[in-house]
C-alpha cells in the first residue's frame, strides 16, 4: 500500500520553466523514502508539488497526478493537505526568528486541537531535550543545529501521516547530521510516519531509507531499494565519490560524462 | 505651567487615538507589507456609520457602538476580498496606489451621503470635568485613554498567547513558511483587514465625541504616520507610544506657538517636522526592525 503516488508530474514555473518532466515515483505506508539528485534537478520542486507550496511561487502542476491515499490532492490548499497529514519541512529550516521556541511549535501544531499541545509539545521535548532547556528563548537566536530540531520538532506538532523533508542536512556539522537522521527514524518507528526525505547526501539517506530514487534534469533515473543503490557503481562514482575499486576518485578524471550521458536520454 | 500641563493631557488624549489608528496601521503592515493610505478613512467612515445610528437612527449609543464595529468588519472583509487580494504578489506600488484610491473613494462615499458640514455627536458622557491634580478633565477625555489602553492590553495578550495572534506573528514573518504549517495565510490578511477597521472606527468614535466630525477626518490618517515612523512601521509598541508622543509634541508645539510667537496653526505641521528629524536620526524608529539590505 503506497501512501503516495506521483505519477507523471510535469510542473511548470512563471509559465515557461519546465522543472519536472513527467516524474514518477512511490512512497510506500510507513516507509522513508529518499529522493536524490544534484542542485537543479528537481528535489525540492517535487516535495512542493506534492506539498501545494508551488502556487507562491508561480509554479503550476501541468500534467499528471499526485494520489495521496489514493486521493487526487494537486489543487488543494496547503492548509488543507496539512489537515490531510502532508506536512513539509521546508528547506533552509524556516523558522518563525521573532517568535520563541514555544509559540513555534504552537505554528506547528495550527492545524490540531489546542487541548492536544501539552501532550504533543511533550513529544517533541522528548525527541528534541535541548528544545524543552530553550523553549522560552526567541528561536533565531539557536544554532543551525537547534533550528532544524525546531523545524523537525514543529513537524511533529502537526501529527503528519506523510512527512516532505527537504534537506534536513543542510549546513551542519557530521555529527548532528546523524543525530538528526536518527531522530528521524525514531520519528518514523514510533509516530508510523511516512517519510519522503529530499537530500544532497547520499550516503546517509541511502543508509537511512528503505527505497530511493535518483533523479536528474526532472525525471527519475534510477530506483531501488536503499542497500542496493548503495553499492551500484554508478551511484558509488557519482553521488559518493567512489571509483570502482572504492577508493576516491579524482577530480582530474574527466570520464565522468560517458556514463551520466547515459542516463539522460 | 498650567497651560502646558493642560496640552500635554491633551496630548495625551489626542494620542492615545493616533495610537489607536497607528495600531490598525502596524497590523495591517506587519501582517501583509501593504502600507495602508486608506487607515484614516477607515477611521472617518466608522465615525459617520456610528452618527448615523445614532442620530438619524435614534438608537441607543451602545447598540450603534457595536453596529459599527460589525459594519467595519464587514466594510474590511469586502475591501480586503475584491480590492487587495487580487493584488497578492504585485508591486508594492500598485497596491500603495490602491489604498490611496480607496481612500478618496471612501471620502466622497461619505461626503455624498452627509455632506461637508461639521456634525455633533450627542454627549454620551456626563459634561461635569473630573479634577485631576488641580486640572479639569472632560469625562470622555477619560473614556477616551481609558478605552485605547485597554485595546492595546487585549491586543497585546491577543499576539502573545493566542493561537491566532501567534500565527499572525509567524505570517508577518514568513508567509510560506506559515502556509507550510497550514496556516491560511488568506485569512489572516483579512483578520488583520478587520482588526484594523475595528480599532480604527473605535478611533473615530472616540474622536467624534470629542470633536464632532466632518470629512476632513480622514486627514488623521496622515498624521498617524509621523506615529508609526517614529515607533517603527512594524512594532505594536512604537504604535502605542510613537502616537502618544506625537499627540503630546504637536499640542505642546502649537501652545509654544502660540505663547511664545503667537503663531497658530502650528499643529498642523509640527507632526511632520518630527517626522523629518526622526527620519534622519533614527530612519527604523524606536522599535522597528532594522533591515540590512546589501547593494
Amino acid at each position: 500500500m503506497n501512501i503516495l503516488q506521483v505519477q507523471n508530474l510535469e510542473v511548470v514555473y512563471n509559465d515557461v520553466v519546465l522543472v519536472l518532466k513527467g516524474l514518477s515515483l512511490d512512497v510506500a505506508s510507513g516507509s522513508i523514502t529518499t529522493l536524490l539528485g544534484a542542485n537543479g534537478a528537481g528535489k525540492s520542486t517535487t516535495l512542493k508539488a506534492v506539498s501545494g507550496l508551488l502556487a507562491g511561487e508561480n509554479g503550476k502542476v501541468t500534467s499528471g497526478s499526485v494520489l495521496y491515499d489514493g486521493a487526487d490532492t494537486v489543487r488543494l490548499s496547503p492548509e488543507k493537505l496539512v489537515r490531510a497529514g502532508v506536512f513539509q519541512v521546508m528547506e533552509g529550516r524556516r523558522i518563525f526568528e521573532d517568535l520563541t521556541v514555544e509559540e513555534n511549535l504552537r505554528c506547528g501544531a495550527y492545524t490540531q486541537p489546542a487541548r492536544l499541545f501539552a501532550h504533543n509539545a511533550e513529544k517533541v521535548y522528548s525527541y528534541f531535550p535541548r528544545l524543552r532547556e530553550r523553549r522560552h528563548q526567541l528561536a533565531g537566536y539557536m544554532s543551525g543545529g537547534e533550528q532544524q530540531m525546531l523545524a523537525i520538532g514543529r513537524a511533529v506538532m502537526a501529527c503528519p501521516k506523510l512527512l516532505l523533508l527537504d534537506e534536513p542536512s543542510l549546513g551542519l556539522a557530521p555529527l548532528l547530521v546523524e543525530e538528526i537522521f536518527d531522530i528521524v527514524r525514531r520519528i518514523n518507528a514510533t509516530e508510523g510516519v511516512s517519510v519522503l526525505l529530499v537530500e544532497q547526501n547520499a550516503r546517509m539517506a541511502l543508509s537511512l531509507a528503505d527505497y530511493g530514487y535518483i533523479m536528474e534534469n526532472g525525471r527519475i533515473v534510477m530506483d531501488g531499494k536503499g542497500e542496493d543503490l548503495l553499492r551500484n557503481p554508478d551511484v558509488q562514482e557519482f553521488y559518493l565519490g567512489l571509483g570502482h575499486g572504492g577508493e576516491k576518485r579524482s577530480y582530474h578524471d574527466v570520464k565522468h560524462y560517458r556514463r551520466r550521458k547515459r542516463w539522460l536520454g | 505651567m498650567e497651560y502646558y500641563l493642560q496640552l500635554i493631557i491633551n496630548g495625551l488624549v489626542v494620542g492615545s487615538i493616533y495610537s489607536l489608528v497607528a495600531l490598525g496601521f502596524v497590523i495591517i503592515f506587519k501582517a501583509t507589507k501593504v502600507v495602508n493610505f486608506a487607515q484614516g478613512e477607515l477611521v472617518m467612515v466608522g465615525a459617520y456609520i456610528c452618527f448615523a445610528l445614532t442620530v438619524q437612527f435614534q438608537l441607543p449609543f451602545l447598540a450603534s457602538f457595536l453596529l459599527t464595529l460589525v459594519f467595519s468588519i464587514v466594510l474590511a472583509t469586502v475591501v480586503e476580498r475584491l480590492i487587495l487580494r487580487p493584488l497578492i504578489g504585485e508591486p508594492i506600488i500598485s497596491v500603495i496606489m490602491v489604498t490611496i484610491g480607496l481612500s478618496s473613494m471612501l471620502k466622497s462615499f461619505v461626503q455624498m451621503v452627509w455632506g461637508t458640514q461639521i456634525q455633533v455627536f450627542p454627549a454620551i458622557l456626563p459634561q461635569e470635568p473630573y479634577m485631576l491634580l488641580g486640572l479639569p478633565i472632560a469625562p470622555v477625555y477619560v473614556a477616551a485613554f481609558g478605552l485605547s489602553a485597554l485595546l492595546f492590553g487585549v491586543f497585546s495578550l491577543f499576539f502573545k498567547y493566542s493561537s491566532l495572534g501567534i500565527a499572525m506573528r509567524a505570517t508577518a514573518f514568513d508567509q510560506q513558511a506559515a502556509q507550510s504549517m497550514g496556516i491560511g495565510i488568506k485569512s489572516i490578511f483579512a483578520l488583520s483587514w478587520c482588526i484594523a477597521a475595528v480599532v480604527s472606527s473605535i478611533g473615530g468614535i472616540i474622536l467624534g465625541n470629542i470633536n464632532g466630525i466632518n470629512a476632513q477626518l480622514g486627514h488623521l490618517g496622515l498624521k498617524v504616520f509621523p506615529a508609526v515612523i517614529l515607533g517603527g512601521l512594524d512594532s505594536l509598541l512604537g504604535a502605542a507610544l510613537g502616537g502618544l508622543i506625537i499627540g503630546v509634541l504637536e499640542n505642546i508645539c502649537e501652545g509654544a506657538a502660540k505663547d511664545l510667537f503667537g503663531l497658530g496653526g502650528f499643529k498642523e505641521v509640527a507632526s511632520f517636522l518630527i517626522l523629518v528629524v526622526i527620519l534622519m536620526v533614527k530612519p527604523y524608529g524606536l522599535f522597528g526592525t532594522k533591515e540590512i539590505e546589501r547593494v
